[in-house]
């Protein structure tokens, strides 16, 4: 890291004009794998973690498909025991960590700031090369034997079995260094490169979100990175400190592994919540209601996150105590989290809304964020989840959460910001249907999944009984809803890609920050340093100027 | 350090120092923004050594004989040597930033290559200390008293069970390496568990001498460009960051060396 | 208490503690139907009315302290409750009462086994109805944990150490039981009977009956049947203990050797030794598997030292002696 900051930097735009934009700055492979631009390296990361999603679907795809029937499907077991670890690793260590903060952050977090830049270019590059390093890690795992522990890779079963486990996890581990420097990095550009003018209280809520969310990226990943570490360790020398046949001790395995896992799964929601804050600041054009108190639960959710990673620990065999207590502290996460749930709706009212597929996805993520918390509380309450615990219901749970949640959170991001990265407008109409289905999709998917759970379907099971089938069927065909979904999704882009209309520097009529660049924006985001005079929701104090595109159907009116 | 040796040199626009990257508006900026950087990555590698240390935490208290045995197997004078050597070389470290601050070129350098020959005498210490494990079967894990590695009967290392080096059977992939071989024996007077402590003391202070090499590097980095005189009192941001990292190799062995050598 | 009836959303509850998990349960699930309408409800509500083409210019409407202080305080009161019920429901779950009926079970890779009060062992759970029963858990090789759906019972079998649940049954009958922590699979390739075994397949029934009838099963469990060869005894050992998913008896080599023949044949270790299989080394390969391992298998066998008795090894034997 100390490469970073000391080398005599003459900015990577000098040679060029700072002026053009950066999909022209320069031309060729090369420009693009050496950039130290935000923004260039945001959209290389857009492309891998979309390349993640698409193989993690795909391994879903699979898994449903074999549920499909009673009995063997299309693979055998040990085949489907690789195919789900696959299905989670993969999205959640390739996906959805990088998904929000790496890619679509990385591109508007300096804008939103009128910054030039992250704090540190190189390391942004550098971060890059790390996730592309871990991921091939990770996917030697599956042509080397394939990986069959479960994302959680609990010992000694992860100790013990074949397959190469070693790989998937050193490319855990390395991937880990890839979310702290992001996180990091983005730390110090949020205290550090705020334009003039841009105090904290006046920082758009999406970075209220990445602070967040970089806090629990630098202080939680180094021990999932110690964590894995140890086990690969103890795999091939077997160290003695996890496996109870040498004497270790497999419950400490699980205290490390949700000491970070729980805080991930908080680093997984609050960019998703963070976008959604923006897209209904947007859409609805007036002020988020309750601007701080949004602000500080995301924060409340980060330092919360700590202190519950015991809830999933519920049926292990620790302590009493600490059960009472996790139990107790999970209970207050709810807080935060029903604030900004609140807030949302609040923000609603007597705003005017315009549905576009952003705002629709924004929407979605209401309903479905909802949903997976409460039935979150199911799980976090002793008793229940005795019952609950290693159940479908778990398994619809975090889906609701992590895909209904953050993965619609994501998508509604991908297309608000769409037109800045790319340039380009998109298929509204066309991406309205693609955003139906997968709505329909995800909900038929997943829904019945929590009346298996709680009937007793336990998880991981490559067949089940009888009076299970017909809602693994429905769950089956929900997922090639879902699956269709993203194909006419897929095509929306690429088609808005080759032949989408150039799109005004505001198409959405925003008052944030970042929208005052052009689109796309040039190498140095701005042409001259912005002071910013107004809080990024205050519709009321935005120019006409600022606003100026306005809604397309406005630009038709004036 | 106080930063502010820096402001008088770059105002306004187009008359930027050639050190200041081009997304920063002043110098001094441009230096907290460094200083902030290694401190989150400062806490970042607590909390990775954190995680160790909470294992020892847990086995120590499980197993307090098994420490109190074990460690008696820890040469004390090369550990006490080498944290004399480490505080010493932080001393020389932060003198380095010192001369920098002051622009005195040379003398920078000196206490650089000071801090790096610290670095490098820890090293030494540190491999002998490890070949006299590996001699003494004091291995982690399945490895621990393995045959190839075990003790002669008088206890005083060397090879016994092989004429064959003890990398060869490793090499040729059966070895400790053997998942099955799921008891380790004993070695000398010490019980199999002390395969754990081993275990947690190769871990631990492998980490660390892995951040060690990674300073030097880093010290290296920062000796090469103070020859070249990139920095000037206006502008030593490299010296101070590479200083700080400096101070956390040398912090966690002061926890590192009472923990594993003197737990008695 | 009385058993509950199933739902559509919960198996029937079959034990003294399913009525409080059940009502902690709907509790959650209606405060959860009430808020998720009342939010969403409104969220929709302001949809329509505020939709753009209808309200054109958004209205800015300033802070509300009293709103925002209330949801963020009010819900503090449903967490403290349902935290206050799951909690009281989960110390008497982990509190079993003085006077229970014990039964070890143990979990290995992929069966389970019942060891019952008077020594005996099956692969079946039966279990008296009225009566506490206490299953002290364990597992001999990774994590499974036992699952009791109508019971809302759950607890991690960990390998060193013992976990204990305990229950009550309501009402006799049969329900299923399941391995709830991933354990992996034997493989993608089937047993000679086309079943799969690996974690989905570590379940079966739990048999829960009148205390006679408990009784005669207990008491079955100590010997041959009535009528039954020792050698088909030792048949019934092979399949209720799951020899079967390791050796075949038609000579297909599966994960150990096949035990067709093997009486009197002449075996080579990994050591590079010989053996004669008769009836110490027998007894020894089932006790002590890794003692001495057949040349060309992995060490993969558990052993049975404490699960089969020496009668039982006994019927084996002689199970294997049949098997020409
Ligand atoms: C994005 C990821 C994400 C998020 C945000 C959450 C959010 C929550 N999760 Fe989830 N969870 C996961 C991902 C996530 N989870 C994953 C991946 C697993 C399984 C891992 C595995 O085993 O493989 C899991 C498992 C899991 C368990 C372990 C279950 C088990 O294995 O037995 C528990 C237990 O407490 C739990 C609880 C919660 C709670 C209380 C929240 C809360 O944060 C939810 C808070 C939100 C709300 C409550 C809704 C909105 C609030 C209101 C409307 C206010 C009004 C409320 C009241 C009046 C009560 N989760
Ligand atoms: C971010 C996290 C994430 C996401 C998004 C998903 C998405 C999905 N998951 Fe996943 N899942 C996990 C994380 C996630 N999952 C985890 C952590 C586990 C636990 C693993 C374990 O037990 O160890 C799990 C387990 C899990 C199971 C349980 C397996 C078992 O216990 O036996 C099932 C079963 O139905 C399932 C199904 C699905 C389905 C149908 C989707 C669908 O939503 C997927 C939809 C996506 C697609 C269909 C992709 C299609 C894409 C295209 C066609 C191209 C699009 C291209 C562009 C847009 C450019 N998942
Ligand atoms: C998980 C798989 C597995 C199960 C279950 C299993 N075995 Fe084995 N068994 C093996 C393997 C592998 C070998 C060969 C290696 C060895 O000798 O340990 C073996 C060897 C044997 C031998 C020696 C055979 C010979 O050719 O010398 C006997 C006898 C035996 N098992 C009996 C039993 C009995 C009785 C049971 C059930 C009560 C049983 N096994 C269950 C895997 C298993
Ligand atoms: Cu045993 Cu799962
Ligand atoms: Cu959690």
């Amino acid at each position: 890291m100390a490469t970073d900051v000391a080398v005599t930097d003459q900015g990577h735009g000098h040679e060029l004009d700072p002026n053009l934009n950066y999909l022209q700055a320069g031309r060729g492979v090369l420009s693009w794998l050496v950039t130290l631009d935000h923004k260039r390296i945001g959209v290389m990361y857009l492309i891998s973690v979309l390349t993640a999603f698409f193989m993690g679907g795909v391994f879903a795809l699979l898994v449903r498909l074999e549920l499909l029937f009673q009995g063997r499907t299309i693979m055998g077991p040990e085949t489907y025991n690789r195919a789900f670890t696959l299905h989670g690793a993969i999205m959640v260590f390739l996906f959805i960590i990088p998904s929000v903060p790496a890619a679509l952050g990385n591109f508007v977090l300096p804008m939103m700031l009128g910054a030039k830049d992250v704090a540190f270019p190189r390391l942004n590059l550098l971060s890059f090369y790390i996730y592309v390093v871990g991921a091939i890690f990770a996917l030697y795992s599956i042509i080397s034997g394939g990986v069959d522990t479960g994302w959680t890779f609990y010992t000694p079963y992860s100790t013990g079995t074949n397959g190469s486990v070693v790989s998937m996890t050193l490319g855990v581990f390395i991937l880990g260094f890839s979310s702290i420097l992001t996180g990091l990095n983005f730390l110090v550009t949020m205290h550090k490169l705020r334009a003039p003018g841009l105090h904290w209280r006046r920082m758009p809520l999406f970075l209220w979100g990445m602070y967040a969310t970089s806090i629990m990226q630098v202080l939680a990943t180094p021990v999932l990175a110690i964590t894995l570490l140890l086990l690969a360790v103890e795999r091939t020398f077997g160290l003695g400190i996890f496996d109870p046949a040498l004497g270790g001790d497999p419950v400490l395995f699980q205290h490390f592994f949700w000491f970070y896992s729980h805080p991930a799964v908080y680093i997984m929601i609050v960019p998703g919540m963070a976008i959604v804050s923006e897209l209904f600041a947007t859409f609805t054009r007036r002020a988020i209601f309750g601007y701080f108190a949004v602000a500080m639960s995301s924060l409340g959710l980060a330092l919360l996150g700590f202190i519950v990673w015991g809830h999933h620990m519920f049926t292990s065999g620790q302590s009493e105590f600490a059960t009472m207590a996790f139990s107790a502290l999970t209970m207050l996460v709810a807080i935060p989290s029903g604030v900004k749930v609140f807030n949302w709706t609040a923000t609603l009212y007597k705003g005017s809304i315009w549905l576009t597929t952003p705002m629709l996805y924004a929407l979605a993520f209401l309903v479905q964020f909802t949903i997976g918390g409460l039935t979150g509380l199911f799980c976090g309450t002793l008793s229940v989840d005795i019952h609950l615990h290693d159940t479908y219901f778990i398994v619809a749970h975090f889906h609701y959460v992590m895909m209904g949640g953050t993965v619609f959170g994501f998508l509604g991001g991908l297309l608000y910001w769409w037109p800045k990265i790319t340039g380009k407008l998109y298929d509204e109409r066309l991406a309205k249907v693609s955003w139906f289905f997968v709505f329909v999709g995800f909900n038929a998917t997943f829904l019945v999944q929590f009346i298996m759970g709680s009937q007793g379907m336990p998880r991981r099971y490559f067949d089940y009984l009888p009076e299970f089938g017909r809602y693994h069927a429905f769950s089956t065909v929900g997922s090639w809803i879902l699956g269709l979904g993203f194909l006419i999704m897929a095509w929306v882009l690429v088609k808005s890609l080759r032949s989408g209309p150039p799109s005004p520097p505001n198409p959405w009529g925003s008052a944030g920050y970042e929208w005052q660049s052009a689109s796309p924006p040039i190498v140095l985001n701005f042409p001259e340093v912005p002071t910013i005079t107004r809080g990024p929701y205050d519709y009321h104090l935005a120019t006409e100027e600022e606003l100026f595109d306005g809604f397309p159907e406005d630009r038709a009116k004036k | 350090m106080s930063a502010g040796h820096g402001a008088e040199a770059g105002h306004g626009h187009g008359e930027h120092p050639p050190y200041l990257a081009h997304h920063f508006d002043t110098p001094e900026q441009q230096f907290d923004t460094a200083k902030l950087g290694m401190w989150v990555f400062i806490c970042t590698e607590i909390l990775m050594f954190g995680g160790l240390f909470v294992a020892y935490g847990i086995f120590r208290s499980l197993e307090p004989d098994v420490f109190t045995m074990a460690h008696h197997h820890l040469d004390r004078i090369m550990g006490a040597v080498n944290t004399v050597v480490l505080l010493f070389s932080s001393l020389t470290a932060a003198l380095a930033v010192r001369e920098a601050q002051l622009g005195n070129q040379k003398k920078t350098s000196l206490y650089l290559v000071i801090t790096i020959a610290c670095a490098a005498i820890f090293l030494v210490v540190k491999y002998f200390e490890y070949t006299h494990k590996f001699h003494d079967g004091l291995l982690p894990g399945r490895c621990f008293g393995h045959p190839w590695f075990a003790g002669s009967p008088d206890g005083h290392g060397g090879f016994s069970g092989s004429s064959t080096p003890w990398y060869m059977h490793i090499l040729q992939g059966d070895g400790c390496f053997d998942r099955t071989m799921a008891r380790p024996l004993q070695v000398l007077d010490l019980p199999a568990r002390g395969n754990m402590f081993f275990g947690l003391y190769f871990m631990m202070t492998g980490l660390h001498g892995v951040h060690v090499v990674v300073g030097m590097a880093i010290l290296t980095w920062v000796l090469w460009r103070n020859q070249k005189g990139h920095f000037s009192p206006e502008y030593f941001t490299a010296v101070e960051i590479g200083a700080l990292y400096w101070h956390l190799v040398d912090l966690v062995w002061i926890y590192l060396f009472p923990l594993l050598y003197l737990v008695g | 208490m009385n058993p509950t009836e199933p739902t559509i959303q919960l198996p029937g509850g079959w034990s003294t503690l399913s009525p409080s998990v059940d009502w902690t349960y709907y509790f959650i699930y209606w405060m959860s139907v009430v808020l998720f309408v009342g939010i969403i409800g409104a969220a929709l509500y302001f949809v329509w009315k505020y939709e753009r083409s209808k309200h054109p210019k958004s209205e800015p409407t300033g802070h509300n302290l009293p709103l925002e202080v209330g949801w963020t305080v009010a819900p503090v009161i449903f967490l403290a409750l349902i935290f206050h019920w799951g909690f009281e429901q989960y110390v008497s779950m982990t509190s079993p009462p003085a006077d229970t009926l014990d039964i070890r079970v143990r979990g290995r890779k992929w069966s389970w086994d019942f060891e019952y009060p008077n020594g005996g062992h099956s692969p079946e759970l039966h279990v008296p109805v009225g009566r506490a029963v206490r299953l002290l858990i364990s597992s001999e090789d990774v994590l499974h944990a036992f699952f009791i759906p109508v019971f809302r019972v759950k607890r991690d079998a960990v390998p060193g150490m013992y976990g204990t649940l305990w229950f009550r049954a309501t009402r006799t009958g049969r329900a299923p039981f399941y391995c709830a922590e991933y354990c992996g699979a034997a493989g993608n390739t089937p047993a000679q009977d086309g079943s799969y075994a690996g974690h989905f397949n570590m379940r079966g029934e739990i048999t829960i009956q009148t205390m006679q009838e408990y009784l005669t099963f207990e008491e079955s469990l100590l010997g041959p049947h009535p009528g039954e060869s020792t050698a088909d005894w030792g048949q019934r050992m092979y399949r209720e203990n799951q020899c079967f998913t390791c050796h075949s008896t038609d000579g297909t080599r599966m994960a150990g050797p096949s035990w067709r023949g093997l009486f009197g044949r002449q075996e080579r270790m990994s050591d590079g030794n010989g053996v004669t299989v008769e009836e110490n080394y027998l007894r020894q390969s089932i006790l002590d598997p890794s003692a001495r391992v057949v040349e060309g298998f992995q060490p993969v066998m558990p052993t049975y030292r404490g699960t089969l008795n020496d009668r039982q090894i006994d019927a084996i034997i002689a199970y294997i002696r049949t098997l020409h």
